[in-house]
């Protein structure tokens, strides 16, 4: 399940509504994680960019493999500006038991870091900032030089 | 004829090419001196899957997407 919201996400209220879809579910962990903008190098905020498509595939290939582990994966983003303190990312893992989804959120978070087609902008000045030297070339990239 | 479209912050207007792979957008992309830089670093789809070959033929109607460095979350 893979959920896009225009600016900031409602973290209480999407903690509690994934809670509640799985409340019957037998699972015996929920470990979320979310990712919140820090007030750091003067930045007023973050913007993003998605493509949704190749989002949709990368997502729908690591539910996938959680279902194979008894798991289910959620994302949530934000697309556009998110501003201080406000909550861009939730991802969270169900499983039966921890284990699986604590090893599970890190290699998920790790990867959606490492591939997952969205581009972060710093908000400063009033400008829109491709934030590049944070960002991360997707594997195969530069097949066209 | 074959779209090529240009994601996130490469500020570049979607182009119409006839070309039948992408060697032949390579070549094209190569000689854009703002284009360079982010031949480096970005990622090729070719009808929204990723590719990891310039050998790769292309027919009328595909849809070619250059994915610069990404950063979520």
């Amino acid at each position: 399940m893979l959920y896009l919201y225009d600016g900031a996400l409602d973290v209480p209220k999407i903690l509690k509504e994934w809670y509640e879809q799985e409340g019957g579910s037998n699972y015996g962990a929920y470990i979320p994680f979310v990712g919140t903008v820090r007030d750091e190098d003067g930045i007023e905020g973050l913007s993003f960019d998605i493509y949704e498509p190749i989002l949709n595939s990368w997502f729908d290939a690591w539910q996938e493999r959680a279902k194979e582990r008894g798991a289910v994966i959620k994302m949530a983003h934000s697309r556009g500006d998110v501003l201080l303190h406000e909550s861009s990312y939730i991802a969270a893992v169900f499983s039966p038991k921890r284990r699986v989804a604590l090893e599970f959120i890190d290699e998920f978070v790790e990867d959606f870091k490492a591939s997952a087609p969205i581009w972060k902008y710093d908000l400063k000045g009033g400008k829109r900032i491709y934030a590049l030297e944070r960002s991360t070339a997707i594997k195969g990239s530069g097949i066209l030089k | 004829m074959v779209r090529v479209e240009f994601l996130g912050p490469i500020q570049k207007a979607p182009l119409e090419l006839e070309i039948t792979n992408l060697n032949e957008l390579a070549k094209i992309l190569q000689g854009d001196e703002e284009m360079r830089q982010w031949l480096e670093n970005s990622a090729v789809a070719v009808n929204d899957v990723l590719v990891s070959s310039r050998d790769f033929a292309l027919k009328d109607g595909d849809r070619v997407a250059l994915l610069p460095p990404v950063c979520g979350g």
